[in-house]
């Protein structure tokens, strides 16, 4: 077996909920405030996931006010409790950076039944 | 005392530390070694120990001196053999397995390795030249410019830095902190990049080796 996915190996979740391009997913982010931890909830439409093993990451992409925000998590981070897949979407593109030019109802994704 | 190891590059990753941060790991086939020669003051003029890599592929066609040297201790001939400077001595043989434990995580590691060899190149990429401009009729790109003064002193100074051989030179990554090891499996891992490509050979000591 290759070395180095052994090594990765080890420090990979394996209680993942599966999740692809164009779902909407609320990412529970561990946040360090002085000696206290908290948790803040990231909601928002899932628009390109890259890499394998480890070092894999994704992006979520959610309009707060107005202004499109999106956030760039590494898969694997302890920063992560939790993914949880609020809809499934349909889509046509592995990455949705289409989206990042649309607004309102154009920049809706459909959702896959 | 053991200071040292040879090891093999396996390749690099990521790591994630306590505080969640993402830290660039290089993976080390570390070792087993064994011992196959102790040097001593008397006989060789320096006291050292000869360790050897263990590993899956044996020497083929061992020659002559090869065979004698490894039917002294009655191992099977390596093909990888280096040799640690080590005052104290006491309590190991000829023959003993080193393995990945003599490190600790947490403890910092100098590797030296053969970094990639990089052909014949130019100043800007050897040196960091910054060149000239790429456009606007500019008829000065990659080159040295001026390489000293005229008349006097009529020659170019020692050391002037040119183009030439690049890389594939034995270089040392020092204080590289130990991330993981694994005993079972002969892994060492290391903190950032170590030189080398994969699959290449590598020594591996501890911090202050040699000073001691």
């Amino acid at each position: 077996m290759n070395l180095i996915d052994l090594v990765e190996q080890k420090q990979q979740k394996t209680d993942l909920d599966p999740f692809d391009v164009g779902d909407t997913v609320k990412v529970h982010v561990i946040i360090k405030e002085g000696d206290k931890e908290r948790i803040q909830v990231f909601k928002g439409d899932v628009i390109s996931k890259r890499g394998r093993g480890l070092g894999a990451s994704f992006t979520v992409r959610k309009v707060s006010f107005g202004i499109g925000v999106e956030r760039i998590f590494p898969l694997h981070a302890r920063t992560i409790k939790k993914i949880e897949v609020v809809k499934k979407g349909k889509v046509r593109r592995a990455k949705l950076y289409y989206l990042r030019g649309l607004k309102g109802k154009a920049a809706k994704i459909k959702e896959a039944k | 005392m053991i200071e040292g190891l040879i090891g093999k590059k396996i390749g690099m990753t990521q790591s994630f530390d306590a505080e969640g941060n993402a830290v660039p790991v290089t993976v080390i086939k570390a070792g087993p070694c064994t011992v196959v020669q102790k040097k001593n003051q008397e006989k060789d003029g320096y006291v050292a120990l000869q360790l050897g890599l263990v590993e899956e592929k044996s020497v083929r066609k061992p020659n002559k001196p090869t065979t004698g040297h490894f039917k002294k201790t009655g191992l099977a001939p390596l093909r990888m053999l280096k040799e640690f400077r080590s005052a104290d001595q006491a309590g190991i043989k000829e023959g003993d397995q080193v393995l990945v434990d003599i490190f600790q995580v947490g403890e910092k590691v100098h590797v030296t390795g053969t970094s990639k060899g990089k052909g014949f190149q130019g100043v800007v990429k050897r040196w960091g030249f910054r060149g000239g401009r790429a456009s606007h009729g500019s008829m000065f790109h990659r080159a040295p410019g001026s390489i000293g003064a005229s008349s006097f002193p009529s020659r170019v100074t020692k050391g002037k830095r040119m183009g030439g051989h690049m890389g594939h030179a034995r270089i040392t990554a020092r204080n590289l902190t130990v991330i993981g090891l694994d005993k079972e499996n002969n892994l060492l891992l290391v903190k950032g990049a170590v030189p080398g490509p994969r699959g290449s050979y590598v020594l591996i000591r501890k911090e202050n080796f040699g000073t001691r």
